[in-house]
């Protein structure tokens, strides 16, 4: 079963990470990611930008605003997609990336929809 | 990272926000930045043990609030202060608390904070100085220490610009829409300044003070994080985001500056310029021109510019222009006639800063520009004035070598000839 990842954390608290500690950070979870890479569960996952990049459509009165959609106390601030036997290795997955990157919450959401587009390079 | 480094991160993360907070409750400046303090001892004891707060800003508001009356003994305490190893599982009160700041007020209590370091009898660097201890929660010793000043010197240096603010007083009536934007410009202003006590600085002392770019950037993130639509704010951090982008190509390994020309564009942070170039898209939207997106924009250009032969100088030179007209200077105008030689010839850039003489006559920037322009109208011996006040004028050896290479090739040709 395929599921999102969703990446929710502090961002204020993030976004004061030094360089050193956020590089510490994500070279942690590249340990996790190699792992899972290795055993084939690991599939499209990305880093976004801070909120503070974002735009949002309302679609009903055609409104553009700045900043992110939902405003959160824990923002969303990336995800993966994970192939995982059943929810049990999902959160134990789950735990095993939380022990790398401290703060905030990991949202385990199957996939109901899964289109794999390549884009043009 | 361990436990107790994200636990500082969110402290200091929250601070300008609690601090900004406690500061509208209490009214006094001191006041709240004690309760925040003893708010965070208390969150270095239960963190750890209940794991950090969702919101910890609210958490330390809360906390600090309560000690704070605790201590002054102001009446009765509004709430009860709970046992401290349930305070991270009180959900609900947080969320009371936090009902309360998420709406307009909270966003004109950070701007406030932030805008008391703004005084505008406070010289430049004060009210960095300021900023850094208040918002950014430095200690005085490593504010000493980014301004290469003693620690007994900066002490006094703080104290002496908050009994100014303290004489002054600080304004608690909510701003009208006209007061916010002023009061916008004044601390995006600051910002600036303390990104460039970080960034104007060169050789051995470098490495000590780049951590100011950071935390101007930093700050700004979390300005526009409050005030999301403001196109300015957003020009004033990817101009930071640009700028500070290049940091690693700026020096080489004597801790000489490197000249945009001659910098290895490949040590560029690509994440940082991505960032700082989204910002600018989202800006333009606005159709609100200001200062920081049009030199954003500019930076901009050299960031994309794939090698400096390929910069796209008649793109610099209209928004020089249009930076002329929003924010006159000759500085500025200065720069607009270093594009303008580029694209229309050394020429056309000299008459356009002729007129300048009498105003820059003590810039070092515009003997090496002037200089550089009589050059390749092979008018050496005027070139070779020019250069020369340049260097009586140089603030660094960097700049003073940089216009003896000119003075060198000079030399070199008129041997050769």
């Amino acid at each position: 079963m395929l599921y999102a990842f969703l990446c929710y954390n502090n961002e204020n608290a993030v976004m004061s990470w030094s360089k050193e500690e956020d590089e510490a950070v994500m070279a942690k979870l590249d340990l996790v990611h190699q792992k899972l890479r290795k055993q084939k569960k690991l599939g499209p996952s990305l880093r976004l930008m801070p909120t503070t990049a974002a735009t949002t459509l309302v679609k009903e009165k055609d409104l553009v605003l700045d900043g992110p959609y939902a405003e959160t106390k824990e923002a969303l601030l990336g995800f993966y997609i994970l192939d995982c036997e059943n929810l049990d290795e999902a959160v134990a997955i789950a735990r095993e990336l939380g022990q790398a990157n401290p703060g905030g919450a990991y949202e385990i959401r199957p996939v109901r929809l899964f289109v794999n587009d390549q884009l043009a390079t | 990272m361990s436990d107790l480094s994200w636990i500082d991160a969110a402290l200091t993360s929250a601070r300008p926000q609690a601090v900004s907070a406690l500061l509208r409750y209490f009214r006094d400046l001191d006041t709240a930045e004690e309760a925040y303090q003893e708010a965070c001892l208390k969150a270095l004891r239960a963190w750890p043990k209940n794991g950090p707060p969702r919101d910890p800003a609210a958490w330390l508001i809360f906390v600090g609030r309560n000690v704070a009356i605790d201590a002054k003994r102001r009446g009765a305490k509004q709430q009860a202060l709970p046992e401290e190893d349930q305070l991270s599982d009180l959900e609900d009160v947080e969320a009371r608390v936090v009902e309360k700041l998420d709406n307009a007020d909270y966003r004109d209590d950070v701007l406030r904070l932030f805008f008391v370091c703004c005084h505008p009898e406070l010289p430049a660097t004060q009210q960095i100085a300021l900023a850094l201890r208040i918002v950014s929660g430095l200690s005085v010793a490593q504010i000493a220490r980014a301004f290469l000043v003693s620690e007994a010197a900066m002490e006094q240096r703080i104290t002496r610009a908050k009994r100014r603010i303290g004489e002054a007083g600080v304004p608690f009536e909510t701003p009208g829409a006209v007061e916010r934007s002023e009061r916008l410009a004044a601390v995006a202003a600051m910002l600036y300044l303390v990104f460039n006590e970080g960034y104007s600085t060169s050789g051995e002392d470098a490495p000590r003070r780049a951590p100011l770019c950071e935390e101007a950037i930093r700050l700004s993130r979390m300005l526009l994080g409050l005030f999301s639509a403001e196109p300015e704010i957003m020009g004033l951090l990817a101009l930071m985001l640009l700028q500070h982008a290049r940091s690693a190509a700026r020096f080489d390994q004597s801790g000489d500056i490197v000249l945009l020309e001659a910098q290895n564009r490949a040590l560029w942070d690509k994440d940082k310029i991505a960032e700082g170039l989204a910002l600018i898209d989202k800006a333009i939207r606005h159709q609100h021109r200001g200062p920081y997106q049009i030199q954003a924009a500019i930076a901009a250009l050299h960031s994309r510019a794939p090698t400096f032969a390929e910069t796209d100088w008649t793109q610099i030179e209209l928004l020089y222009a249009a930076l002329e007209q929003v924010q006159p200077s000759p500085v500025v105008t200065l720069n607009r006639a270093v594009a303008v030689s580029k694209v229309f010839g050394a020429q056309a850039a000299l008459d356009m800063i002729e007129p300048l003489a009498d105003r820059l006559q003590s810039y070092f920037h515009f003997h090496g520009v002037r200089g550089a322009f009589l050059l390749d109208l092979e008018r050496s011996g005027e070139a070779r004035e020019a250069f020369n006040r340049a260097i009586a004028l140089a603030n660094s050896p960097a700049e003073a070598a940089h216009i003896r290479m000119h003075l060198d090739k000079l030399q070199e040709s008129a041997r050769s000839q």
